[in-house]
């Protein structure tokens, strides 16, 4: 047996001359690669583009309602078009959003890991995610698909649009979510570095842990419910269609089975991103660590026995109706807990208003605005009125954009330096996520009030009281453009002739900050040893730095 | 087997992993997850059946006289037998008996294909009764007017059971070409265990389809 | 207050209005206060807080007992009261008095019908007498639609297999807006109708005359005038030439239609029967596929009506 290893310091080489980025600069060496930070960044391109288009379908839907009869397009252009922006932004964009593409660069790093534990299938289930997005593209050019993203029966067994490829393309990326998830959860629990007990580790990997779980359990029943409603439209199997003797209403509990968990797939990992936010940028342990991790696997437990709240009016019984009430509100407890965790991490902190710390101050403002409304949603005799008005639209735009998108540009802000290399304009940052919030409250606001007016969602004309609103909401989506197109345009110029990076912008302290900007190759050139917590800020930084030399020599150095 | 000697043949061994250990469970605790995740895929099947089967009660007991218990039961036998030469192929991997190892796999490997040609017989006789999946249901023998959503619940369910023997049957094929070259021993047997993992499943879920399906009174 | 919630709410117009409305406001006034004290915070702490060196040094504060059971239990009891008053007000939304008057509602791309008990039906206009409760008992007969009274704060859907109720009550003589809420295709946003709130005794009236209508031999074209209505044709297909979800009705007979296979034919009896009973066999170019098929919902009378009804439109 070998001698004991020597615990030394390893400090991060500055400006190094080969890293992930340049160590083969061949088109095959990305293509083929099994470098989860290479494929992270694949899927950031592929999510970054997805977003471009489903937000170009948003302005195009928020044109029309300009005015409330025609305005540019007919109705069934309209309402393939809002089917689009629905289904490309929530299977293209958000759902790989901040798993796949920034979890997958930085998930092994935080960890002390060289790669997650299956590269290879790593690689495929960007693959995977590909084919399904071809799919789409497909539909999208034959004819597109007019049934809502949630491709209720039976409209969307009698729908003339391309429904089945479609279906198809979404059933295809279920089961690149299912592969992501799974290889997450065995990374984490497998490829820890020596003394990264589960209570050292960083936030965010507690959050993608909660939404590897529910992509593991939720993604399958999405997969055979889509399955199911392709047989339905190739064979008639009359399981859905009513017309055959079957029901529709089953198909709605199947499909938020997994639809409803499938939003905290969307909106966990943002938890995560915000903790490592406000932590490192008010420089202070964070308050309440396990509260923090624990409320996101009780999210993610609850998560599973809330669906039929979609469903108050969808004529399933009134038992489930008022059971399916009473345990939501138990979703709004944990989210309350962690906002105030945040909140009280920033009291005596030394607080850093850079631009990803402004997102996440958004973030806090703007999600507590979209679970607020979901409190509203969940009271049953409002939710009544409310169902399938712009007030939902607005509550889930909150949510979503305000709370997961805001997150993603704070966490993309955040390790934008440690993954290019590069720092961006400051400034110029700070003006777009102030551009960003007024142009999303701009947008949103308003659609909250035209929904508690009586406003029905998936309207392609609108009775004449609500154009005041509607066109505040638009002129609300091209501030937001602006603010995109202001963010594309300095992050391009950073990675064009943006000022070098040092390994660690920001003070953090868990691993991904230990090593240089841009990473190396295998991220580690030495085994790293985790000695006190990601938010311990009171302990030396030359204690973070610790590992041992792996040589080629493996002693004893098992990660569990 | 707490420690595997890091100086024996590594070959197998990935960059990413400290040791065989390590990139053994990690292999295992995926196989596990994705076992998960296929109980859930048929999950939601079991629940159409089930509520179908609370709606209309009557009409499963009808409809089941129609399959053909013995071909099913055979079936049953045949599987487990299948599972049982899966584990003895496993066993013979740990013990370094690869010529063991391929007799095994080849039983697993054609066990797995008489049950699809009971399967095949099974299905062209329903077929010929014309009882076929959704709209095509052309059987007057059953006088129910959901009768053939049982028949279309029947064959996603043994349908998509038969995929995954079909998709077995190639990864045994694959093991038994790996292990003739040499690629398994004591040390590093991972695929074939996991394929077991894999293989023990599509089992048990015939166990639960076959009297479901067939066994109704 | 009372003006946000004015601005906020349609007009109360049913019996449950108010305590719907109630709720809604007391939310708002809690998650606001909510909202307004976390935004302080973040405010005042990011400036008070902010940092002044790199070498700033933050205290360890990891846990707070009092605190974090104080923001556990007081949203635990806030959220309770919502869940039972939504409760309370979600059974009596869900429970019609057992002296309601019931009403036969169809959902239809894309149009409403109703039924009362004595045979009379209406399209698109849902007649109903004040101070009465009316119970809705609704079915579609396509895909899934939804009914939504913002005025009553009332909504549920329709299903094509089985029965789904709601019910209302309205005190005062008035008209209000139905939505479908549940998206159906092309023409979702264009199915509208009212319910028309009148006294009890003109509804009586009303009531009465429809019925003496339908009891008259009309002729023909009359006769399709009003089934025209009753289906609720007008949802998609105008009477004065104006584009819709489907082809105006004005001028057709006798037209030349081009279809989107290519093939074209001349809009005569047969041709209409067809289109009628049988809808999209044939689909004329530049209108979605989004008829529903009326062959065993008309008579053969009713249909010959209808085309009469036609041709007096050219």
């Amino acid at each position: 047996m070998a001698t004991l290893p020597v615990l030394k310091e390893y400090p991060a080489q500055e400006h190094p001359e080969t890293h992930f980025l340049n160590h083969d600069k061949s088109l095959k060496s990305w293509l083929l690669t099994v470098d989860h930070k290479r494929i992270g960044l694949m899927y950031l391109a592929s999510v970054i583009f997805f977003f471009f288009v489903g937000g170009v379908l948003a302005l195009a839907l928020r044109l029309e309602l300009w005015e409330p009869a025609r305005n540019f397009m007919d109705a069934d252009t309209y309402n393939r078009i809002f089917t689009l922006h629905g289904a490309v932004m929530i299977f293209l964009f958000i759902i790989p959003s901040i798993p796949a593409a920034l979890g997958n660069i930085f998930l092994p790093v935080m960890l002390g890991a060289k790669d997650v534990a299956f590269p290879r299938l790593n690689l495929a289930s960007f693959y995977i995610y590909v084919g399904g997005a071809l799919f789409t593209l497909y539909s999208m050019a034959h004819g597109g698909i007019d049934t809502g993203w949630t491709f209720y029966t039976p409209y969307s067994t009698t729908s003339g649009s391309a429904v089945i490829s479609m279906t198809f393309g979404v059933f295809v990326m279920g089961f690149s979510s299912i592969l992501t998830g799974m290889n997450f959860i065995v990374t984490i629990h497998k490829m820890r570095a020596p003394g990264l007990v589960w209570g050292k580790l960083p936030l965010f990997i507690w959050s993608l842990y909660a939404t590897a779980i529910i992509q593991v359990l939720a993604t399958p029943v999405l997969a055979i419910t889509l399955l199911l409603l392709i047989m339905e439209r190739t064979l008639g199997i009359g399981i859905f269609d009513p017309a055959l003797g079957g029901d529709p209403v089953l198909y709605q509990h199947f499909f938020w089975f997994y639809s409803h968990p499938a939003v905290y797939i969307m909106i966990v990992p943002a938890f995560g991103i915000i903790s490592e936010l406000i932590a490192t940028f008010s420089r202070k342990t964070i308050f309440g660590y396990w509260a923090i991790a624990f409320s996101s696997l009780a999210i993610a437990f609850i998560g599973f026995l809330v669906w039929g709240h979609h469903m108050f009016t969808s004529g399933q019984s009134e038992l489930s109706t008022v059971v399916f009430s009473f345990l939501t509100f138990f979703v709004g407890l944990p989210t309350g807990i962690k906002i105030l965790n945040w909140v009280a991490t920033m009291y005596k902190g030394s607080i850093w208003m850079q631009s990803p710390m402004l997102y996440a101050i958004m973030f806090l403002f703007l999600f507590t605005i979209g679970g607020l409304t979901g409190i509203m949603l969940g009271a049953l005799s409002v939710n009544i009125h409310l169902h399938d008005t712009y007030y939902v639209v607005a509550h889930f735009h909150y949510v979503m954009m305000g709370g997961t998108v805001f997150a993603f540009l704070g966490g993309l802000h955040f390790w934008w330096p440690k993954f290019t290399g590069k720092m961006f304009n400051e400034l110029q940052a700070k003006i777009a996520a102030v551009i960003l919030f007024i142009g999303f409250n701009m947008t949103f606001l308003p659609q909250f009030v035209m929904g508690s007016q009586g406003m029905p969602r998936r309207y392609y004309g609108y009775i004449e009281q609500f154009q005041t609103l509607h066109q505040y909401s638009t002129v609300g989506s091209w501030v937001l453009g602006v603010g995109f197109l202001l963010i594309f345009w300095y992050l391009v110029q950073s990675l064009r002739k943006g000022e070098a990076a040092p390994s660690n912008p920001w003070g953090g302290r868990s691993l991904e900050w230990m090593i240089s900007s841009p990473m190396p190759p295998h991220n580690f050139d030495y085994i790293p040893v985790v000695k006190h917590g990601p938010y311990d800020y009171h302990q030396p930084i030359a204690e973070f730095r610790l590992g041992i030399d792996d040589g080629h020599s493996h002693t004893e150095t098992k990660a569990h | 087997m707490s420690h595997t000697d890091a100086t024996h043949s590594n070959s197998h061994l990935q960059h990413h992993f400290v040791d065989s250990d390590q990139q053994f469970d990690s292999a295992k605790l995926g196989m596990w997850l994705f076992l998960v995740t296929e109980i859930l895929f048929f999950g939601g099947l079991f629940v159409a059946y089930i509520v179908y089967r609370a709606w209309n009660p009557e009409l499963f007991t009808m409809a089941a006289t129609q399959l053909d218990t013995v071909m099913g039961g055979i079936n049953t036998l045949v599987l487990i037998g299948s599972s049982l030469t899966m584990a003895l192929a496993i066993r013979a991997a740990q013990t370094d008996n690869p010529s063991a190892s391929i007799k095994y796999l080849a039983s697993t490997v054609a066990l797995a294909f008489v049950f699809m040609v009971i399967k095949y017989f099974e299905y062209t006789h329903k077929f010929e009764l014309g009882i076929y999946p959704g709209e095509a249901y052309s059987f007057t023998g059953i006088d129910h007017p959901k009768a053939h959503i049982f028949f279309s619940i029947y064959y996603m369910m043994t349908g998509l059971h038969g995929i995954h023997v079909i998709i077995g049957i190639g990864i045994i094929t694959w093991l038994i070409i790996k292990t003739r070259n040499g690629a398994f021993n004591s040390s590093y047997y991972t695929p074939v265990e996991i394929t077991g993992l894999y293989w023990h499943l599509v089992d048990i879920i015939w166990i639960f389809l076959f009297p479901l399906l067939y066994l109704i009174d | 207050m009372q003006r946000l919630r004015e601005y906020l709410l349609p007009e109360q117009s049913s019996t449950v209005a108010s305590d719907v409305d109630n709720l809604f406001m007391f939310i708002n006034i809690i998650g606001g206060l909510l909202l307004l004290g976390i935004t302080i915070a973040l405010i005042y702490y990011s400036w008070k807080y902010r940092r002044k060196s790199v070498e700033d040094v933050t205290p360890v504060i990891r846990h707070n007992l009092a605190l974090e059971l104080t923001w556990t239990i007081i949203p635990l009891i806030l959220i309770m009261i919502v869940f039972a008053w939504g409760f309370r007000g979600y059974m009596n939304l869900r429970n019609a008095p057992g002296d309601s008057m019931e009403v036969y509602v169809t959902g239809l791309s894309f149009g409403w019908q109703f039924t009362y008990t004595n045979g009379v039906m209406s399209g698109s206009d849902l007649y109903v007498p004040a101070g009465r409760p009316v119970k809705l008992l609704m079915q579609s007969r396509d895909v899934i639609h939804s009914f939504f009274v913002p005025d009553f704060r009332i909504k549920q859907d329709l299903l094509p297999n089985r029965y789904t109720t709601q019910w209302f009550q309205a005190d005062k003589p008035g008209q209000h807006v139905i939505f479908c809420t549940e998206y159906c295709g092309s023409g979702h946003s264009a199915m509208m109708g009212r319910v028309i709130v009148l006294p009890e005794n003109e509804f009586n009236d009303w009531l009465a005359a429809e019925k003496a209508k339908s009891e008259q031999e009309l002729p023909l074209a009359r006769l399709g005038e009003n089934v025209f209505s009753q289906q609720g044709c007008m949802a998609c297909h105008s009477l004065d030439g104006a584009a819709g979800i489907g082809p105006t009705m004005k001028g057709l007979f006798g037209a030349t239609r081009n279809f989107t296979d290519g093939t074209s034919a001349v809009a005569d009896e047969s041709y209409l029967r067809e289109a009628i009973l049988i809808s999209n066999t044939k689909v004329v170019t530049g209108y979605p596929p989004a008829m529903p098929n009326y062959s065993g919902v008309l008579s053969d009378r009713q249909v010959d009506a209808l085309i009469e009804y036609i041709k007096e439109l050219n």
